[in-house]
């Protein structure tokens, strides 16, 4: 069962193509993920799906729905978290609660189940005014107001963008709980290593899909070999390894540089003669699989 | 031994009412080290940059940039420093060689330096001719955070402070980012960074740990793994957090 | 209903949170009132004069005194010669100098015909029109006791009389014009401001993504600032009865039923400026510019209508507050009843349904 169907969806602001041209499916039941940095559409296709702007080309449905015919079923079956915690900073946690559940005709209490585990991280805040939470109790707080009405689908928009890691770790926590309540999570991020939080991602850039699968398919369709290397002066390293005439890509990745060499048949030795050449000292060469990131930016230089 | 460190802090503080955003940090950098400040939104990541770039006197404590005392000689530490905000410090509906021209111009460079750097960072930035006279906002998020930093540098500063630079651009753009940071670096350009990419604190020579206007740990990122047990700084960043 | 009444105390709870914007809110009507009513005024009041008198006789003396003793002149020096005019004006102090011909009292007398030059400063026009205004009509006054009791050639009198505003005191002029003011400025402005806000902080998007319909959002939004205009026309009208004891001759239901309906111009025109402002600076900006301003100027407020010229006479109908203005001046100041009000209530009503009208087709139910 396909909870959002997305058929050849366009959007564009004057020249600027937002999202160009995007098909896919969200099956229901699962965390979806859209990973890309700003500007590459993802705020714009959630408005889209939530109803909140018209496509200019193509035709996406929501829980069966029309996101632009049939949008007021729409607005009563998501839960919508846009980007910024959209919040009353002068109202308390409690009221901005209480404002959003009768907003949508239910109390604090009917859905209580559903947000109980998260509110109890709040609850000793019930009386501070939104405004001066923490980055991470705001999203915390924003998530709750989502969920008051107890959505099928929940569209989050970069939940996590700027909150501290421990508060990030927290949340995909918590949505593995709603996940499991039979929620469908549709999120985005611009935090590539969150991607195997998600069961599915859509890699986005410049408004279009880059890749649609899950995690574990799209490392194992990353062409070629890649290694990690490391040497005393990596700034000298990086140099070298770009002018190798057999280099395909170098990225600095923490304390080594992940490389990729253009033949199939390398090893690890024709590398360490080459850097040898070169005068590198501590050489530290090691195969690796790729993450996310290194197919990210596979896929982007194509 | 104020000739060894290019900023030296002491004790530095910043209260707002009652609330104290940086509370007694103390830590010095040598010349061109890269140092990287690294905490959530409102560990005072940001308060503490603004002290020592002299936009903010401190509350109580010592701070010395490039020699100069942050509380009294604020006008010599901006002549020192360049400085690259969060979000970017350049004109949107000015274009590229406009936006090079001003900054130089603020900055007092000369018209042939002017002619000079402009068409090095055109050349350094791989920007086409043709681009050079459109408005800035029609530019990919890429090019106009590369040039943000070449223009924060254009003065030639001792000390570069970046406050977030590469929130929210895709990891190619962040990489070529770190690539010019390194290259500053190299050229002797003492770069002191903040970010809440966890990976890119690896990319520092030194790393300090902020949580609620504290420095929590200070060291190479080699030293904290091995420190903290983590195989990367991620981790070494939720065990101080969880730690405390 | 739950829905709608949830919305409007949370409206009421940003409102009330707000100390600052409360405070304006309340506090300039009230300073508005009492600068219009004691410091800027249009009335004369020991305005300074200087005497020329070439005769110096009892007639001169008389008309002298007469002028002098009225309450709105004020000799501040004598002057012996014309040479001394210009040098007088220049100094700056006085606004006005009476000449009296040689011989003024022997000529009245015998030849029935005496002369007198009034010089008036009118680097400021208006308040050189009225000094000579009111010099004229003492001299008149005088003129006339003279007549009394005397059969001479018929004379046409000509005895002028100010109607509503006897005294010709400007606060009655300026409350009007205030309350139109003060109803635009909350309710239109606030309310623009307010929805602006929503949009700026992202909390819109939620509210448009929730079962709320486009109307409770507006409704909701538009009622807290409703009540506080009401409240604060109230206080202009206290304190307009009350301490300047600005007369309400006609119905004061009437008038609230008047008010009530600019009220709801004003609103819907908040509404209007909303949907077409994304954040809470261009609203400020676009009320101030396309209300405020010609709501002021326009309107009749303080420059009278009917001496603009032309094309501004014709611009200001489109102009809520003119309407209102007229209104409220003939309910409070000549008692008119409805029927004399008609039209003007009629052209009021027009425009709010049709500000009501299109903003309702404007107001967006998505963004873009």
């Amino acid at each position: 069962m396909s909870s959002v169907i997305i058929e050849n969806l366009s959007k564009s602001y004057g020249d600027v193509s937002a999202v160009d041209d995007i098909s896919l499916n969200i099956d229901t039941g699962e965390i979806f993920g859209f990973i890309g940095p700003d500007g590459a559409g993802k705020t714009t296709l959630f408005r889209m799906l939530t109803s909140l702007l018209i496509p200019d080309k193509g035709k996406a449905t929501v829980e069966g729905f029309d996101i632009v015919k049939e949008f007021k079923k729409i607005r009563s079956l998501v839960g919508y978290m846009p980007g910024r915690f959209s919040l009353y900073q002068d109202l308390t946690v409690e009221e901005n609660l209480n404002f959003f559940a009768s907003v949508f005709g239910t109390t604090i209490q009917e859905n209580y189940n559903l947000i109980k585990d998260i509110y109890v991280l709040l609850e000793p805040f019930r009386k501070r005014k939104a405004g001066k939470l923490s980055g991470g109790m705001k999203q915390k707080l924003a998530l709750c107001c989502a969920l008051i009405h107890k959505p099928k689908i929940l569209f989050l928009d970069e939940p996590t963008t700027g909150v501290d890691p421990v508060s990030r770790n927290e949340f995909w926590d918590m949505l593995g709980y709603l996940k499991n309540e039979g929620i469908t999570i549709v999120v985005s991020t611009p935090y590539m290593d969150e991607a195997n939080k998600c069961d599915r991602i859509a890699l986005m850039q410049r408004g279009k899909i880059l890749e649609t699968n899950y995690l574990k398919n799209i490392i194992a369709r990353y062409p070629g070999k890649l290694f990690a290397v490391k040497s005393d002066i990596m700034f000298i390293l990086l140099k070298d390894l770009r002018d190798y005439k057999n280099s395909n890509s170098v990225f600095s990745f923490g304390d080594s540089l992940h490389y990729s060499d253009s033949r199939t048949d390398v090893t690890k030795d024709d590398i360490l003669n080459y850097l040898k050449s070169k005068e590198h000292k501590n050489i530290l060469i090691e195969e690796i699989e790729p993450n996310i990131e290194d197919c990210f930016m596979d896929l982007m230089s194509k | 031994m104020q000739n060894n460190f290019i900023i030296e802090s002491e004790n530095l503080t910043k209260k707002f009412g009652h609330f104290t955003a940086v509370d007694a940090i103390s830590f010095s950098v040598k010349p061109g080290e890269i140092f990287g400040f690294l905490g959530a939104n409102g560990a005072g990541k940001t308060t503490a940059m603004r002290m020592l770039c002299g936009l903010s006197i401190p509350t109580s404590g010592k701070a010395t940039v490039a020699g100069f005392d942050v509380y009294k000689q604020t006008e010599q530490i901006k002549k020192n420093i360049g400085y690259m905000s969060q979000k970017f410090s350049l004109y949107d509906d000015l274009t590229i060689t406009e936006n090079i021209n001003f900054y130089g111009g603020i900055y007092g460079l000369s018209k042939s330096k002017l002619k000079e750097k402009t068409e090095y960072l055109l050349d350094l930035l791989k920007i086409p001719e043709m681009h050079t006279g459109k408005l800035l906002v029609s530019l990919p998020l890429g090019w106009k955070q590369k040039l943000a930093f070449s223009v924060a540098i254009i003065h030639e500063p001792k000390i570069v402070f970046l406050d977030e630079p590469t929130g929210g651009v895709d990891p190619i753009t962040r990489r070529q980012f770190w690539d010019m940071i390194y290259e500053a670096s190299h050229n002797g350009v003492t770069v002191f960074v903040t970010t809440h990419y966890m990976d890119e604190a690896e990319y520092c020579n030194r790393v300090s740990m902020m949580v609620d206007g504290r420095i929590a740990s200070l060291d190479t990122p080699y030293n904290l793994k091995k420190e903290y047990n983590a195989g990367n700084m991620h981790e070494v960043f939720v065990k101080i957090a969880r730690g405390r | 209903m739950k829905r709608f009444l949830a919305f409007v105390s949370k409206e009421f709870k940003h409102i009330l949170r707000d100390y600052r914007t409360l405070l304006i809110l309340f506090g300039m009507p009230i300073a508005q009132i009492l600068l219009f009513g004691f410091a800027i005024t249009n009335e004369i009041k020991d305005a300074k004069i200087a005497i020329l008198d070439f005769s110096k006789d009892n007639t001169t003396q008389e008309i002298s005194n007469k002028i002098l003793s009225s309450g709105y002149f004020l000799l501040y020096k004598n002057l012996s010669s014309t040479r001394d005019i210009e040098p007088a004006f220049k100094e700056g102090i006085i606004k006005e100098v009476i000449i009296f011909e040689p011989e003024f009292g022997k000529n009245l007398e015998k030849s029935k015909l005496a002369n007198i030059q009034i010089i008036a400063d009118a680097s400021d026009p208006n308040l050189a029109n009225m000094l000579i205004g009111y010099t004229s009509s003492i001299i008149l006054d005088y003129q006339k006791d003279l007549l009394k009791g005397k059969t001479l050639p018929p004379i046409i009198n000509t005895d002028i009389k100010m109607l509503f505003n006897p005294n010709l005191k400007s606060v009655f002029m300026f409350v009007p014009g205030l309350m139109a003011v003060i109803l635009l400025l909350v309710s239109a402005m606030m309310t623009s401001i307010s929805i602006a806000k929503e949009k700026e902080l992202g909390t819109m998007e939620i509210l448009l993504v929730s079962p709320l319909n486009p109307l409770q959002i507006i409704v909701g939004k538009v009622v807290p600032y409703f009540f506080i205009s009401l409240i604060n026309y109230i206080i202009i009208i206290i304190l307009a009865k009350n301490v300047f004891l600005v007369p309400i001759t006609g119905s004061i239901i009437l008038l609230i039923l008047e008010s009530v309906l600019f009220l709801l111009t004003s609103l819907s025109l908040g509404i209007l400026i909303s949907t077409i402002s994304n954040n809470q600076q261009t609203a400020l900006m676009i009320s101030i510019s396309a209300l405020m301003l010609p709501a002021i100027i326009l309107s009749g407020y303080i420059f009278p209508v009917e001496n603009m010229p032309l094309p501004l006479q014709v611009i200001s109908n489109i102009i809520p507050a003119k309407w209102f203005i007229i209104i409220v001046r003939g309910i409070m100041l000549k008692g008119v009843s409805f029927s004399y009000i008609v039209t003007e209530t009629a052209v009021l009503a027009g425009m709010t349904l049709f500000f009501v009208l299109l903003s309702i087709k404007k107001f967006k139910i998505r963004l873009e």
